[in-house]
């Protein structure tokens, strides 16, 4: 087993909460989030989701408990195979919904992220900014009850970053919560909210 | 659905080259270059393993028959003896056979039918006065009577003198041993070509899992459940194989339905009847027909269980 890059963590992420979570690259933001995904188990300590103790949960549980978390990764993990539209309906389709149930919404979210023209087009053919869109579209379509974005404006211009921030404070304003794992201090700049500073595997709050 | 109840929506092209609108596209991706491979690998191995089970058929029904044709047979062989009539010994050794309990019927060659038989040696125009060549009766065993053949050896060899009988024992059990021999063989290549192929179709169904490990992980992601995932994988892996079992499966059948209507066509020739006699009609029947089909079945589900068995293996990966 390697070092630990994480220690003695103790926080809480309120309902309808906005945070940037921050720090030095290596400091260990993706790991966080990915214990916040349940993609990645602790080795020791708790961590509780929505009332529930993730390390008594079953696979199914988990499952169906990250039907309630919206997750953007660094690397977009589109499918290439799929049109945007089929990726950005993914996780409605997952849950079993017919497809003309959603198709409006969608579209509409992806008209909004400004992908409205590149509906059919398949994530090999997207600009790195247009697979963000894609890749935020996606985690945020089912209405997360907590949203996860790991450098979500990373690949997009300042203009454009700020208008997928404003979509991440509409969603925060419906009622999720948000994290947003990012370094942009320009972006953090830009909304007054908490924020989760790592450092040396430790996290300093800043409300 | 039909584009046609999507009329409500009409993209906007970027380009004229616009990709046409896509709605559930299979989760799994069709058309991969490792699916390909894997359908090639399963049509291949297929094809192979149904060779293997038509050859061993093909043995197996010869041999039966063979040894059915033979084993109801039976000779009584006159052997010409200075100061003897031998066609008086062979209508008194018809007669003898002909009132034995368990025969069904007795045809004694006659001196003609006997100089036919040698004509391809000999030549034609031979008379069998000038050389001691036996006279031959055939006889032919009831179905399912068991005659005692101490019993007729004994009368034959008591009223007619120089009359032996063959039972054609020796050859029957030469022909088991051969037979036998034969078929273990082909079982033994087609149990090693089913190993074969059900390795090989596992290799390939891993290696075209491989590639789809990001949509294994992103349907994770997503939510998911491990049966969902599980599910849609082994529906996608279980057409791949079926498309590469009937390739196989097809190609084995149409080659030895070609075989069997050749071997059919060439019966009438001289080649044709001694390679019938040999290895029979090569048609495999419908056992053999069947058992191809179920060959690609199998491989269909064993290429469908690899699947799920990797998605598991992935997903508890991922966990």
């Amino acid at each position: 087993m390697g070092p630990e890059v994480l220690r003695d963590l103790t926080f809480r992420i309120e309902p309808h909460s906005f945070q940037f979570l921050t720090g030095p690259s290596g400091a260990g933001k993706t790991s966080l989030l990915r214990l916040l995904f349940l993609s990645l188990k602790p080795t020791r300590g708790l961590i509780t989701q929505f009332g529930h103790d993730v390390a008594t949960l079953s696979k199914d549980a988990v499952a169906t408990l990250r039907r309630r978390i919206g997750i953007v990764f660094q690397d977009f993990r589109l499918l290439d195979h799929m049109s945007t539209y089929e990726n950005v309906a993914l996780p409605l389709r997952v849950m079993g919904r017919p497809e003309d149930s959603y198709r409006e919404e969608v579209i509409e979210l992806l008209n909004w992220v400004g992908l409205g023209e590149r509906i059919w087009a398949l994530p090999p053919v997207l600009s790195g900014g247009e697979k963000q869109r894609a890749a935020i579209a996606r985690a945020v379509i089912a209405r997360p009850q907590l949203l996860l974005a790991d450098e979500p404006t990373g690949n997009v211009d300042p203009t454009l970053g700020q208008r997928l921030l404003r979509l991440f404070i509409e969603l925060n304003k419906s009622g999720t919560s948000v994290v947003i794992a990012t370094h942009d201090i320009a972006l953090m700049d830009q909304y007054d909210a908490r924020r989760l500073v790592l450092h040396d595997g430790r996290l300093h709050i800043y409300d | 659905m039909s584009e046609t109840v999507r009329s409500d929506f009409t993209p906007v092209p970027r380009v004229s080259a616009v990709p046409q609108p896509r709605y559930e596209t299979p989760l799994v991706p069709r058309n991969s270059i490792a699916g390909r491979a894997l359908v090639a690998v399963v049509a291949i191995m297929t094809f192979l393993a149904s060779l293997t089970t038509g050859g061993v058929i093909l043995v197996s029904k010869a041999a039966s028959e063979w040894q059915s044709d033979v084993s109801h047979e039976m000779t009584v062989q006159i052997i010409p003896a200075s100061g003897r009539d031998t066609d008086a010994d062979v209508a008194k050794a018809t007669a003898v056979v002909k009132n034995f309990p368990g025969i069904a019927d007795v045809q004694a060659y006659t001196r003609e039918q006997s100089a036919k038989l040698l004509e391809p040696w000999l030549g034609s125009g031979l008379t069998l006065d000038e050389l001691p060549v036996p006279r031959l009766i055939v006889v032919k065993v009831a179905r399912g009577a068991a005659p005692d053949l101490p019993q007729l050896r004994n009368d034959l060899t008591q009223q007619v003198p120089g009359a032996v009988l063959d039972d054609h024992r020796g050859w029957i059990d030469r022909m088991r041993t051969m037979s036998g021999t034969a078929i273990a063989i082909g079982v033994t290549i087609l149990v090693l070509m089913i190993a074969a192929t059900i390795l090989s179709v596992t290799f390939a169904t891993r290696g075209a899992m491989a590639t789809n490990k990001t949509v294994i992980e992103v349907l994770h992601f997503v939510g998911a459940k491990n049966r969902f995932i599980a599910e849609n994988f082994q529906r996608h892996f279980l057409l791949l194989g079926l498309e590469g079992g009937a390739i196989g499966g097809g190609a084995a059948v149409a080659l030895f339905a070609l075989a069997a209507g050749l071997s059919r066509w060439f019966g009438s020739t001289a080649g044709g009847e001694q390679t019938t006699a040999l290895f029979g009609s090569f048609a495999i029947g419908i056992g053999g027909y069947v058992a191809v089909l179920f060959q690609v079945f199998l491989i269909a589900g064993v290429t469908a269980f690899t699947s799920r068995h990797t998605v598991n293996s992935t997903l508890e990966m991922i966990d």
